[in-house]
């Protein structure tokens, strides 16, 4: 089990590397309350917050201009956190911005699509590939589930799945909210 | 004979349930009509397949290559064609499936050509260990890390010990048993090639005292190699989880690996047996690893024993040619009764790190409702890796997973003993594991996240370059228009004094 740690150690190592460059070469002049919102939102960048991507959201908010119950896809986790960073009562999502939904993923029918790039222009976070007159992909791994892709398909070939669980994002139940069985290897 | 030179704390001494299924001697499982191979039976990425369906396939073909560094390659069992390659359940507490190549044997099971080498002294340690990682060899101890990974110390590390682990600790497992007491030799044979590609200066083959036969044949073995003078046997007291690395490093050599840190960072590297001899077959004898053994008892099992079975046989074979009372679709436990887990379901493949499998046993966890811990401290005598179980309970109850990671929640083994030795009968091990899986997950997320974050900064960045450099271009057009229109004016002008044109 502990080469598994390995593995997730060393890939949060690189993660935190390529962050690390990342942040040097990225940084926008430090607003530390502003980066600590923004790190706690889920950066799908979708707009529901009815700012233009996670960072103005962080941003209004620490600015004391938006209330931190706009953003549907961190949902009730993501309210409880800014709650937590900013000392204040939690409150419901607000209804208005949208709601929680489970988390999707955005395919492309490829045989229907015309490549007129209009979705890689909407893109927040350039996961669709293509040129123009050929066929369009999502990459999943960069698709954040933001849906902004969809209004502008003339041809209306893109569809939100939602993502599956696989063995290695899978989590062990919470002891609290299962009977342990017999032979239940707790 | 080597003496132990540590110990490590807590452990329990269990009852070993080892006779019945080493009365016989190990047995082939029959050919299964199909094989069914997930493409991740080891700790890493998934592979990647290298073939289609409808394909013929020989035993032993490559199927699938490695994605990345941490992966193997993965071959065909035995001879057919290829009939699937899609999602099939597979072996894991999530009961979930995953992407599979499924293989219509054709019975005549025909190797593909392959090539031993005489000599493995002639290779050097690169090509040893791309050899090993291209027979798909990974850790069949029963975490399945690719073990091509663990013949490279590193340039900045040398290795002092090499610890061969045949502990075996667990109770009802005997396939290293076996193993040893059947096949010494072809140990022998991968750890001459381990101790060659890692320079190793001496090697421990560690067994814990209750398997005397394993010992003495693993002996007699090793007295008949002159190459291996350097290689010496230790028998480790029995007690659990003496097999477990970090446990039994303590044992071998007294030193302890530090938390976070890795084996070799004291200069210690450790193969399971079953992975030694995997790695003789594959050098001496150009065999990648496509099958291995694995024990099947319990009270249920009539003809308990160990099978050397193929890769992707269904369990629900296996069971069957052991005879066992079992219902179809009854759970049965896979590993141990202490780190094992519970699985049903038929058509479940035997995969590279498939151990053991029980039915009929009664898991060590009893099954009454938990009652409120009463801070005995029992949990924490019994932790071989020195934590606070109770503490750690609190924290992974309370959901303060920043918490759990403080008090080491990443060092804990799960080997069980808290939770066999809790008066309370509470699942602490559950615990721990749901609160791993729950902290890797969200680190993953916010890796995730961070990414998203990083690529739509980039877009930004991009968008606003553009942005720049179309209003640049926009001034030089309107300057360079505004020149022409200067220029036309200029001539029309001199246009209209012919007098003084001649000038310029
Ligand atoms: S709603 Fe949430 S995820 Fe969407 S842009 Fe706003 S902060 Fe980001
Ligand atoms: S592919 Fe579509 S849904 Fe996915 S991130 Fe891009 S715009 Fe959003
Ligand atoms: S917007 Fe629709 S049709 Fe146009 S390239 Fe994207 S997927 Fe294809
Ligand atoms: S053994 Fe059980 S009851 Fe005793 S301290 Fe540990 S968790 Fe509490
Ligand atoms: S399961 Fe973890 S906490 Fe419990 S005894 Fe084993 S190592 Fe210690």
């Amino acid at each position: 089990m502990f080469t598994a740690i390995i593995a997730i150690t060393v890939m949060a190592l690189i993660f935190g590397l390529l962050l690390g460059f990342a942040s040097i070469r990225f940084k926008v002049e430090g607003d530390p309350i502003a980066d600590q919102i923004d790190k706690i939102l889920p950066q799908t960048q979708c707009g529901q917050c009815s700012f233009a991507g996670c960072r103005p959201y962080a941003e209004a908010i620490a600015a004391g201009e938006a209330d931190i119950n706009r953003c549907p896809p961190g949902g009730e986790a993501t309210i409880q956190a800014l709650a937590e960073l900013l000392e204040v009562e939690p409150k419901p999502l607000d209804e208005a911005c949208g709601v929680e939904k489970p988390k999707t993923l955005a395919v492309i029918d490829e045989d229907r699509c015309i490549g007129c790039t209009l979705c890689i222009q909407a893109c927040p976070v350039d996961a669709i590939l293509g040129s123009a007159k050929h066929m369009h992909t999502v990459i999943a791994s960069e698709c954040t589930g933001c849906e902004l892709c969809l209004p502008p398909c003339p041809v209306d070939c893109i569809d939100m799945v939602e993502t599956k669980q696989n063995p290695n994002t899978w989590r062990w139940p919470d002891p609290d909210h299962v009977d342990i069985q017999l032979g239940d290897r707790s | 004979m080597s003496t132990v030179a540590g110990s490590f704390p807590g452990g329990l001494v269990l009852n070993g349930h080892k006779k019945r299924s080493t009365e016989t001697p190990i047995r082939k499982t029959p050919l299964s009509k199909k094989l069914i191979l997930p493409l991740q039976q080891h700790i890493g990425a998934e592979s990647i397949p290298i073939v289609s369906v409808g394909d013929k396939v020989l035993k032993g073909q490559k199927i699938a290559k490695a994605d990345g560094h941490v992966s193997v390659y993965l071959h065909a069992p035995s001879s057919g064609t290829i009939s699937a390659i899609d999602e099939q359940p597979i072996p894991h507490p999530s009961g979930l499936s995953a992407l599979c190549i499924t293989i219509e044997t054709d019975g005549l099971d025909t190797w593909i050509e392959h090539h031993p080498i005489a000599d493995y002294t002639q290779l050097s340690e690169h090509d040893i260990r791309q050899h090993v990682r291209e027979a798909g060899i990974v850790g069949l101890g029963g975490a399945g890390f690719p073990s091509f990974i663990k013949l490279n110390p590193g340039v900045h590390h040398h290795v002092e010990t090499l610890i061969i682990n045949g502990v075996e600790c667990e109770p009802y497992i005997t396939c290293d048993d076996m193993l040893m007491r059947e096949r010494a030799d072809g140990i022998l044979d991968g750890i001459e090639i381990i101790n060659f590609a890692l320079r190793v200066k001496h090697c421990v083959i560690a067994i814990e005292d209750n398997k005397p036969k394993a010992i003495s044949t693993m002996e007699l073995a090793l007295a008949a190699r002159p190459e291996l003078i350097d290689t010496t046997i230790m028998a480790v007291p029995t007690r659990y989880p003496a097999g477990s690395e970090k446990q039994l490093i303590q044992v071998v050599t007294g030193k302890q690996v530090p938390s976070h840190g890795l084996p070799i960072d004291i200069g210690i590297v450790c193969h399971n047996v079953g992975t030694a001899y995997a790695i003789g077959r594959a050098i001496k004898h150009g065999e990648p690893l496509i099958s291995r053994i694995v024990t099947v008892t319990g009270t249920d099992v009539k003809h308990a024993g160990n099978f050397e079975t193929l890769f992707g046989t269904p369990m629900h074979e296996l069971l069957a040619f052991c005879e066992t009372t079992r219902e179809p679709n009854a759970p049965f436990i896979l590993g141990g009764p202490m780190m094992g887990y519970n699985l049903s379901g038929d058509n479940l493949p035997v995969t590279k790190t498939a151990n053991c499998i029980l039915v009929g046993v009664d898991a060590a966890a009893p099954a009454e409702k938990p009652l409120p811990c009463i801070r005995c401290g029992e949990c924490a005598t019994a932790c071989p890796a020195s934590l606070l179980p109770q503490q750690l309970y609190w924290y992974a109850r309370d959901k303060d997973l920043e918490k759990t990671r403080q008090y080491n929640l990443f060092d804990c083994i799960e080997c069980g003993c808290c939770s066999y030795v809790c008066p309370s009968k509470i699942p602490l091990v559950h615990y721990f594991r749901f609160a791993k899986t729950e902290t890797m997950n969200q680190q993953l997320e916010a890796a995730k996240s961070d990414q998203a974050r990083i690529r739509h900064e980039n877009r930004l960045a991009r968008q606003e370059l553009e942005q720049q450099e179309k209003e640049e271009r926009q001034r030089q057009r309107k300057l360079a228009l505004a020149a022409s229109q200067a220029a036309k004016q200029k001539q029309e002008q001199a246009a209209q004094s012919p007098s003084d044109g001649s000038e310029s």
